[in-house]
């Protein structure tokens, strides 16, 4: 989700439930002047800016002039009449990949009403359909569906285990992945330590706190309280607004890049681009997941995982320490996902509503995959980011999280145990 | 600090748009989750749903108003009947999943380019879509007393919303305390049990969805037209939340809980925003601990925080009844 949405989400909503006493503010215009700003920012779909695309407009009384975009993407020309003005975005400027996503709306009609205000002009952009062959833009979407199901994967993973073995679904869930991308952002951009080593300590503290402590200080008590399951999805979900605006109060409404690897050049492999930093936290997430494969596999707290998620009692009275199996599910959960929010930060930045956005997708893919069952999420989570990239062949890039939750939905309809779930009552 | 100035601001938030706004939403809320035990997180759709309506149909299609409200509540029904279908056989956690997704595809939709034409992209409609309402309106020059203020417009909206909340009310008051009602809340206790009576407990959910999203289709008009403008990230996931929050605070499963919650939940609010703004700006609150422009933030940090620890400590609410939850099942 780019920068600017984020911004303007954070605008709103806060907006929104603002007083109706200061809603007579927001009508504000400027002071007539002598001059009104006509201005724009060209991004792409992923709120990458793009440079250097021409923009030409034409105006009352012969007014005619032709731009680039900057570096930020960004344009803006002074006019110094009113009238209507043709704002044309020169389609064979943009650079390879992208194009309009609707090309009917090159040229936009901008009527200048009254001098002293500024108009903003928008180009919705995203990958082109005109000008890469299918095949390769097939493949380009295949590879980055693979690498956001890597992510969803991780982030699904604990989610799931966390449901397993105690029955909480967590709507706090997406906010583990802000805390690692926001210590990530901390321990390099603020207190100077290097990408590299900025990355472990961040996942160690996000398994620290946000699975060690949160499980001890929040979920342990309630369990032993004897909270209904629902009180606790509520509890999540307060939990989770909580949380976020903390994050927001620390950090801003800023998108946060990192210090390196901000912007990276893609690497030309085979049919696909893709950056270094990419492949990087790629491989080590996928690491990570066949490592806690084989922990829920082969290791005795792992297979304990397993018969607790089957049958909590049988599972005590057989012998297995419930509550450290639990504690261990929960630090493992928050530290694949605090990964995931890693990766994601990497490849965007981080803002305070990063969870939120994602906690969606985790769930589509778990629900998809059958909840409570650790592989399921494995493949719903795989399927779910390959199918949002793919569906952008077909649907508008920017309708492509709908696409991914009617998915859900109708999945859901035929088969409401999930991809890999065992076939029980569910309703 | 201005004490007299916070006091009238809380107490007119206490009883003006917003207040009526969210208890008309919970209210719809309370027949779902306080009655029939549905734990619906769409909320928010049919809000979105019934504010898109008046709005788009007026703007777009030249309705006249009172028939782009009748199609608004139609376009909820639609969409309890679309939300209903797949999802009202499922237990207790997909619910919320799959509401919870319908209401983002609707947000999602509402602000995408492509649609923009009719829905506005992301940054809504705006237009004199309420223009046949505030014609009506009696109340031309506001109310300015030492506790309540409201513009000519606000009042208007306030004095007709508050009937339009006690109409509802009455009727949800009759609704649950009929047999209708009745096999409603032993949905919420025991499903199985009221399956082996011979009732078609499904049915009876989708009419529980049904009513309670036309009442959320209300709160959408309310939200629309004392706005004279939508847009589509007020009727995100938030708004949901905070339904359930005043909800809760009121207590579940009682008719009048929607409404006291709303009051004490939007007096709060408005009081500490106030409070603590006047606080910063006297200088008591240093500015590095908390700039002016972060009172907002605090706030919904304690709407989080309330809401967690009302769950936890007292579930029940102000007037609820602990009895009266379907909170301890295993979902």
């Amino acid at each position: 989700m780019g920068k600017a949405q984020l911004m303007r989400k954070i605008a709103l909503g806060l907006a929104g439930f603002f007083l109706i006493s200061s809603f007579s503010i927001s009508g504000s215009a400027l002071a007539a002047g002598t001059s009104s700003i006509l201005a724009g920012e060209i991004k792409d779909s992923t709120s990458t800016p793009l440079p250097g695309v021409r923009i030409k407009l034409t105006g009352p009384n012969g007014f005619a002039t032709q731009l680039t975009s900057d570096q930020m993407g960004k344009w803006q020309v002074k006019v110094t009449s009113t009238g209507i003005y043709d704002v044309t975005l020169d389609q064979t400027s943009l650079p390879s990949g992208q194009a309009l996503t609707d090309v009917t709306k090159a040229t936009r009609k901008i009527n200048v009403l009254m001098l002293g205000t500024t108009l903003t002009v928008l180009f919705p952009i995203g990958p082109g359909t005109e000008k890469t062959p299918i095949l390769d833009q097939s493949a380009q979407l295949l590879a980055d569906g693979l690498i956001l199901g890597i992510i969803i994967a991780l982030a699904a993973l604990g989610l799931n285990l966390v449901f397993g073995t105690t029955g909480l679904t967590n709507f706090a869930h997406g906010e583990l992945l802000t805390l690692g991308g926001l210590l990530t952002y901390f321990f390099s951009a603020v207190a100077g330590l290097p990408v590299f080593a900025a990355i472990p300590v961040a996942v160690a503290l996000s398994a620290l706190i946000g699975g060690y402590l949160q499980d001890r200080l929040l979920w342990k008590p309630l369990r032993k309280r004897g909270t209904g399951l629902i009180a606790m999805l509520v509890v999540s979900i307060g939990f989770a607004i909580f949380v976020r605006y903390v994050f927001l109060f620390i950090f801003s409404g800023d998108t946060r890049q990192l210090p390196q690897f901000a912007g990276q050049a893609g690497l030309e492999i085979g049919l696909v681009s893709i950056t270094p930093k990419s492949i990087m936290s790629t491989s080590v997430g996928l690491l990570l997941l066949i490592g806690a494969t084989l922990w829920l596999l082969r290791s005795k707290m792992g297979k304990a995982s397993r018969a607790v998620a089957d049958n909590p009692a049988l599972a005590a009275a057989s012998g297995i320490e419930v509550e450290a199996v639990i504690r261990s599910v929960w630090i493992l959960g928050a530290f694949l996902a605090g990964f995931a929010g890693i990766m994601v930060t990497l490849n965007q930045g981080v803002s305070f509503l990063m969870g939120q956005d994602m906690l969606l997708l985790i769930f589509a893919a778990v629900t998809l995959g059958g909840l409570g069952t650790a592989y399921g999420a494995l493949v719903g989570s795989l399927v779910i980011g390959v199918l949002i990239q793919l569906s952008t062949l077909i649907i508008p890039t920017e309708l492509k999280y709908v696409g991914a939750l009617l998915i859900l939905i109708i999945i859901l309809l035929v088969r409401p145990q999930g991809i890999l779930g065992r076939k029980e009552r569910v309703g | 600090m201005d004490f007299i100035f916070i006091a009238q601001q809380s107490f007119s938030a206490a009883l003006g748009v917003n207040t009526i706004i969210f208890a008309l939403a919970a209210i719809g809320l309370n027949m779902h989750f306080g009655y029939t035990g549905l734990l619906n997180f769409g909320q928010a759709g049919f809000l979105a749903v019934g504010a898109y309506s008046v709005a788009t149909l007026v703007v777009s299609f030249n309705f006249p108003l009172w028939a782009a409200l009748l199609a608004g509540i139609l376009n909820s029904v639609i969409l309890a009947l679309l939300l209903g279908l797949p999802t009202l056989r499922l237990r207790a956690d997909y619910l919320a999943i799959v509401t919870i997704a319908a209401a983002e595809i609707i947000r999602q939709i509402a602000r995408s380019a492509t649609f923009n034409k009719y829905l506005g992209g992301s940054d809504g409609i705006t237009g004199k879509f309420g223009k046949d309402f505030f014609a009506l309106n009696p109340f031309k020059s506001g109310l300015n007393t030492p506790f309540l203020r409201y513009n000519g417009n606000d009042l208007w909206v306030v004095v007709t919303g508050w009937a339009l909340v006690i109409v509802v009310l009455f009727v949800m008051w009759l609704l649950v305390r009929s047999p209708w009602g009745r096999v409603l809340k032993s949905i919420r206790e025991d499903e199985e049990a009221v399956r082996s009576l011979g009732k078609n407990v499904y049915l009876y959910k989708m009419q529980s969805l049904i009513i309670g999203g036309i009442v959320g289709s209300f709160a959408g008009f309310v939200y629309a037209l004392s706005r004279q403008s939508v847009q589509p990230d007020n009727y995100g996931t938030a708004l949901t939340f905070f339904a359930y929050t005043v909800l809760i605070l009121g207590g579940a499963a009682r008719v009048f809980a929607p409404i006291a919650g709303s009051i004490i939940f939007w007096f709060l609010l408005v009081f500490i925003e106030q409070m603590l703004r006047q606080a910063v700006s006297a200088g008591y609150i240093p500015e590095w601990l908390i700039g002016v422009n972060q009172v907002g933030q605090i706030r919904f940090m304690l709407v989080g925080l309330g809401l967690m620890m009302l769950m936890i400590f007292r579930p029940q609410g102000i007037f609820g009844d602990r009895k009266e939850l379907a909170l301890d099942a295993r979902a």
